[in-house]
Protein backbone atom coordinates (compact mmCIF):
# COMPACT_ATOMS: atom_id res chain seq x y z
CA UNK A 1 0.00 0.00 0.00
CA UNK A 2 1.56 3.39 -0.99
CA UNK A 3 2.33 5.93 1.75
CA UNK A 4 -0.35 8.36 0.52
CA UNK A 5 -3.03 5.64 0.76
CA UNK A 6 -1.86 4.88 4.31
CA UNK A 7 -2.41 8.55 5.29
CA UNK A 8 -5.78 8.80 3.53
CA UNK A 9 -7.14 5.52 4.94
CA UNK A 10 -5.94 6.29 8.49
CA UNK A 11 -7.64 9.71 8.42
CA UNK A 12 -10.82 8.02 7.11
CA UNK A 13 -10.70 5.57 10.04
CA UNK A 14 -10.38 8.49 12.48
CA UNK A 15 -13.47 10.07 10.90
CA UNK A 16 -15.24 6.70 11.21
CA UNK A 17 -14.51 6.69 14.94
CA UNK A 18 -15.56 10.33 15.47
CA UNK A 19 -18.69 10.06 13.31
CA UNK A 20 -19.74 6.85 15.05
CA UNK A 21 -19.23 8.36 18.50
CA UNK A 22 -21.42 11.34 17.57
CA UNK A 23 -24.01 8.96 16.10
CA UNK A 24 -24.01 6.90 19.29
CA UNK A 25 -24.40 10.13 21.30
CA UNK A 26 -27.48 11.06 19.23
CA UNK A 27 -28.95 7.57 19.63
CA UNK A 28 -28.33 7.72 23.40
CA UNK A 29 -30.15 11.08 23.40
CA UNK A 30 -33.17 9.41 21.79
CA UNK A 31 -33.01 6.83 24.54
CA UNK A 32 -32.05 8.82 27.65
CA UNK A 33 -32.89 12.47 26.78
CA UNK A 34 -29.71 13.63 28.52
CA UNK A 35 -28.48 16.42 26.19
CA UNK A 36 -30.91 17.73 23.52
CA UNK A 37 -28.26 20.08 22.08
CA UNK A 38 -26.47 17.03 20.66
CA UNK A 39 -28.92 17.25 17.71
CA UNK A 40 -26.81 20.21 16.52
CA UNK A 41 -24.15 17.62 15.73
CA UNK A 42 -26.33 15.64 13.30
CA UNK A 43 -24.98 17.40 10.14
CA UNK A 44 -21.45 16.81 11.48
CA UNK A 45 -22.26 13.11 11.98
CA UNK A 46 -23.46 12.85 8.36
CA UNK A 47 -20.51 14.81 6.95
CA UNK A 48 -17.90 12.82 8.86
CA UNK A 49 -19.33 9.45 7.86
CA UNK A 50 -20.20 10.21 4.21
CA UNK A 51 -17.25 12.38 3.17
CA UNK A 52 -14.72 11.74 5.94
CA UNK A 53 -15.15 7.96 6.13
CA UNK A 54 -16.74 6.42 3.03
CA UNK A 55 -15.67 8.81 0.23
CA UNK A 56 -12.17 9.30 1.66
CA UNK A 57 -11.68 5.54 2.07
CA UNK A 58 -12.70 4.97 -1.56
CA UNK A 59 -10.13 7.56 -2.69
CA UNK A 60 -7.39 5.99 -0.57
CA UNK A 61 -8.09 2.43 -1.70
CA UNK A 62 -8.51 3.34 -5.37
CA UNK A 63 -5.17 5.22 -5.39
CA UNK A 64 -3.63 1.98 -4.15
CA UNK A 65 -5.52 -0.58 -6.25
CA UNK A 66 -6.44 0.92 -9.62
CA UNK A 67 -4.29 -0.40 -12.52
CA UNK A 68 -0.81 1.14 -12.59
CA UNK A 69 1.13 2.47 -15.59
CA UNK A 70 3.97 0.53 -17.19
CA UNK A 71 6.54 3.28 -16.58
CA UNK A 72 7.25 5.76 -13.76
CA UNK A 73 5.39 7.37 -12.18
CA UNK A 74 3.47 4.08 -11.98
CA UNK A 75 0.47 5.61 -10.19
CA UNK A 76 0.36 8.76 -12.30
CA UNK A 77 0.46 12.27 -10.89
CA UNK A 78 0.56 11.73 -7.12
CA UNK A 79 0.52 15.49 -6.44
CA UNK A 80 -3.08 15.65 -7.64
CA UNK A 81 -4.12 13.13 -5.01
CA UNK A 82 -2.15 14.89 -2.26
CA UNK A 83 -3.95 18.13 -3.21
CA UNK A 84 -7.27 16.29 -3.28
CA UNK A 85 -6.56 14.79 0.17
CA UNK A 86 -5.71 18.18 1.71
CA UNK A 87 -8.61 20.09 0.11
CA UNK A 88 -11.14 17.39 0.94
CA UNK A 89 -10.15 17.43 4.61
CA UNK A 90 -10.15 21.22 4.88
CA UNK A 91 -13.57 21.15 3.19
CA UNK A 92 -14.89 18.58 5.66
CA UNK A 93 -13.60 20.62 8.61
CA UNK A 94 -15.24 23.80 7.26
CA UNK A 95 -18.55 21.99 6.77
CA UNK A 96 -18.37 20.53 10.29
CA UNK A 97 -17.55 23.95 11.73
CA UNK A 98 -20.33 25.62 9.75
CA UNK A 99 -22.89 23.25 11.26
CA UNK A 100 -22.14 24.65 14.71
CA UNK A 101 -22.42 28.37 14.02
CA UNK A 102 -25.24 30.71 13.02
CA UNK A 103 -25.08 32.54 9.65
CA UNK A 104 -22.86 29.82 8.28
CA UNK A 105 -23.71 30.09 4.58
CA UNK A 106 -20.34 31.42 3.42
CA UNK A 107 -18.41 28.89 5.46
CA UNK A 108 -20.54 26.00 4.22
CA UNK A 109 -20.20 27.22 0.63
CA UNK A 110 -16.42 27.45 1.02
CA UNK A 111 -16.32 23.92 2.41
CA UNK A 112 -18.37 22.50 -0.45
CA UNK A 113 -16.25 24.40 -3.01
CA UNK A 114 -13.07 22.87 -1.59
CA UNK A 115 -14.70 19.42 -1.66
CA UNK A 116 -15.68 19.94 -5.30
CA UNK A 117 -12.13 20.95 -6.27
CA UNK A 118 -10.81 17.94 -4.32
CA UNK A 119 -13.07 15.56 -6.22
CA UNK A 120 -12.14 17.15 -9.58
CA UNK A 121 -8.42 16.62 -8.76
CA UNK A 122 -9.17 13.02 -7.76
CA UNK A 123 -11.17 12.41 -10.96
CA UNK A 124 -8.35 13.93 -13.06
CA UNK A 125 -5.93 11.51 -11.42
CA UNK A 126 -8.10 8.38 -11.50
CA UNK A 127 -9.56 8.70 -15.01
CA UNK A 128 -6.54 7.41 -17.00
CA UNK A 129 -6.02 4.58 -14.48
CA UNK A 130 -9.45 3.14 -15.23
CA UNK A 131 -8.09 0.81 -17.93
CA UNK A 132 -7.27 -2.86 -18.46
CA UNK A 133 -4.45 -4.16 -16.22
CA UNK A 134 -2.36 -5.30 -19.18
CA UNK A 135 -2.17 -1.82 -20.78
CA UNK A 136 1.00 0.19 -20.09
CA UNK B 1 -11.84 -15.19 0.91
CA UNK B 2 -11.74 -15.73 4.71
CA UNK B 3 -14.86 -16.95 6.53
CA UNK B 4 -15.24 -13.68 8.46
CA UNK B 5 -15.21 -11.64 5.22
CA UNK B 6 -17.83 -13.95 3.72
CA UNK B 7 -20.08 -13.37 6.74
CA UNK B 8 -19.65 -9.58 6.55
CA UNK B 9 -20.32 -9.45 2.81
CA UNK B 10 -23.34 -11.76 2.92
CA UNK B 11 -24.82 -9.87 5.88
CA UNK B 12 -24.17 -6.68 3.88
CA UNK B 13 -26.08 -8.05 0.89
CA UNK B 14 -29.02 -9.06 3.13
CA UNK B 15 -29.03 -5.55 4.60
CA UNK B 16 -28.97 -4.04 1.10
CA UNK B 17 -32.01 -6.07 0.02
CA UNK B 18 -33.77 -5.22 3.30
CA UNK B 19 -33.05 -1.48 2.79
CA UNK B 20 -34.55 -1.47 -0.68
CA UNK B 21 -37.59 -3.48 0.44
CA UNK B 22 -38.06 -1.03 3.30
CA UNK B 23 -37.87 2.14 1.17
CA UNK B 24 -40.15 0.57 -1.45
CA UNK B 25 -42.69 -0.24 1.27
CA UNK B 26 -42.40 3.29 2.65
CA UNK B 27 -43.07 4.70 -0.82
CA UNK B 28 -46.02 2.32 -1.24
CA UNK B 29 -47.63 3.35 2.08
CA UNK B 30 -49.79 6.24 0.82
CA UNK B 31 -50.71 4.40 -2.39
CA UNK B 32 -51.93 1.21 -0.72
CA UNK B 33 -52.83 2.77 2.66
CA UNK B 34 -50.30 0.64 4.51
CA UNK B 35 -49.49 0.88 8.23
CA UNK B 36 -48.75 4.47 9.36
CA UNK B 37 -45.84 3.17 11.41
CA UNK B 38 -43.76 3.02 8.22
CA UNK B 39 -43.51 6.82 8.51
CA UNK B 40 -41.00 6.28 11.31
CA UNK B 41 -38.57 4.04 9.42
CA UNK B 42 -36.61 6.77 7.56
CA UNK B 43 -33.59 6.76 9.94
CA UNK B 44 -33.61 2.95 9.89
CA UNK B 45 -33.44 3.00 6.08
CA UNK B 46 -30.40 5.30 6.05
CA UNK B 47 -28.58 3.16 8.59
CA UNK B 48 -29.35 -0.24 7.06
CA UNK B 49 -28.09 1.14 3.75
CA UNK B 50 -24.99 3.02 4.95
CA UNK B 51 -23.98 0.89 7.94
CA UNK B 52 -25.57 -2.46 7.12
CA UNK B 53 -24.59 -2.46 3.45
CA UNK B 54 -21.77 -0.04 2.55
CA UNK B 55 -19.80 -0.07 5.82
CA UNK B 56 -20.20 -3.81 6.23
CA UNK B 57 -18.95 -4.46 2.66
CA UNK B 58 -15.96 -2.17 3.34
CA UNK B 59 -15.17 -4.09 6.53
CA UNK B 60 -15.50 -7.49 4.85
CA UNK B 61 -13.38 -6.60 1.83
CA UNK B 62 -10.70 -4.81 3.87
CA UNK B 63 -10.30 -7.82 6.21
CA UNK B 64 -9.80 -9.92 3.10
CA UNK B 65 -7.58 -7.66 0.96
CA UNK B 66 -5.57 -5.26 3.14
CA UNK B 67 -1.85 -5.99 3.67
CA UNK B 68 -1.09 -8.84 6.09
CA UNK B 69 -0.74 -8.02 9.78
CA UNK B 70 2.16 -10.47 10.23
CA UNK B 71 3.21 -13.60 8.35
CA UNK B 72 2.10 -15.84 11.24
CA UNK B 73 -1.12 -13.94 11.93
CA UNK B 74 -2.11 -12.39 8.58
CA UNK B 75 -5.51 -10.97 9.54
CA UNK B 76 -4.98 -9.99 13.16
CA UNK B 77 -7.33 -11.14 15.90
CA UNK B 78 -10.10 -13.37 14.52
CA UNK B 79 -12.05 -13.14 17.78
CA UNK B 80 -12.05 -9.32 17.62
CA UNK B 81 -13.35 -9.62 14.05
CA UNK B 82 -16.23 -11.81 15.21
CA UNK B 83 -17.02 -9.43 18.08
CA UNK B 84 -17.23 -6.60 15.50
CA UNK B 85 -19.51 -8.69 13.27
CA UNK B 86 -21.90 -9.61 16.08
CA UNK B 87 -21.90 -6.12 17.63
CA UNK B 88 -22.57 -4.39 14.30
CA UNK B 89 -25.38 -6.68 13.22
CA UNK B 90 -27.02 -7.04 16.62
CA UNK B 91 -26.76 -3.27 17.13
CA UNK B 92 -28.39 -2.68 13.76
CA UNK B 93 -31.15 -5.21 14.46
CA UNK B 94 -31.96 -3.57 17.81
CA UNK B 95 -32.08 -0.22 16.02
CA UNK B 96 -34.49 -1.57 13.36
CA UNK B 97 -36.84 -2.64 16.15
CA UNK B 98 -36.22 0.10 18.70
CA UNK B 99 -36.02 3.33 16.69
CA UNK B 100 -39.47 3.34 15.02
CA UNK B 101 -40.99 1.89 18.20
CA UNK B 102 -39.46 4.67 20.32
CA UNK B 103 -40.82 7.29 17.89
CA UNK B 104 -44.32 5.79 18.17
CA UNK B 105 -44.36 5.35 21.96
CA UNK B 106 -41.52 6.64 24.09
CA UNK B 107 -41.50 3.96 26.78
CA UNK B 108 -38.83 2.01 28.65
CA UNK B 109 -38.28 -1.01 26.39
CA UNK B 110 -37.59 0.70 23.03
CA UNK B 111 -35.46 3.28 24.83
CA UNK B 112 -33.40 0.47 26.33
CA UNK B 113 -33.06 -1.21 22.93
CA UNK B 114 -31.76 2.07 21.50
CA UNK B 115 -29.20 2.54 24.28
CA UNK B 116 -27.89 -1.01 23.80
CA UNK B 117 -27.89 -0.51 20.02
CA UNK B 118 -25.85 2.71 20.34
CA UNK B 119 -23.33 0.96 22.57
CA UNK B 120 -23.01 -2.06 20.22
CA UNK B 121 -22.63 0.03 17.06
CA UNK B 122 -19.91 2.22 18.52
CA UNK B 123 -18.22 -0.91 19.93
CA UNK B 124 -18.23 -2.38 16.41
CA UNK B 125 -16.72 0.78 14.88
CA UNK B 126 -13.94 1.08 17.47
CA UNK B 127 -13.29 -2.69 17.38
CA UNK B 128 -12.93 -2.60 13.59
CA UNK B 129 -10.51 0.33 13.76
CA UNK B 130 -8.35 -1.58 16.27
CA UNK B 131 -8.48 -4.65 14.02
CA UNK B 132 -7.58 -2.94 10.73
CA UNK B 133 -5.26 -0.10 11.85
CA UNK B 134 -2.08 -2.23 12.00
CA UNK B 135 -2.86 -3.51 8.48
CA UNK B 136 -2.97 0.02 6.98
CA UNK B 137 0.72 0.08 6.10
CA UNK B 138 3.21 -0.02 3.25
CA UNK B 139 4.91 -3.23 2.08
Amino acid sequence: MPRLSVHIIRISLIYFALGSLIGAGILFEKSLSYFPAIWLFLPMHIEMLLFGWIIQLVIGVSFWMLPKFGSAPIRGNEKLVWASFLLLNIGILLICLSSLIVNNDALAFGGRLLELIAIIFYARHAWPRVKPFADG
Amino acid sequence: MPLLSRYFIKAGIISFVFSLLLIMTMQARPIFQLWDGFLYFQPVFYHTLLVGWITQIIIGVSIWMFPRHTRENPRGSDSLGWIVFIALNLGLLLRIIGEPWQMMESVFLPKTLLAVSAFLQVLAAIGYIFLIWPRVKGK
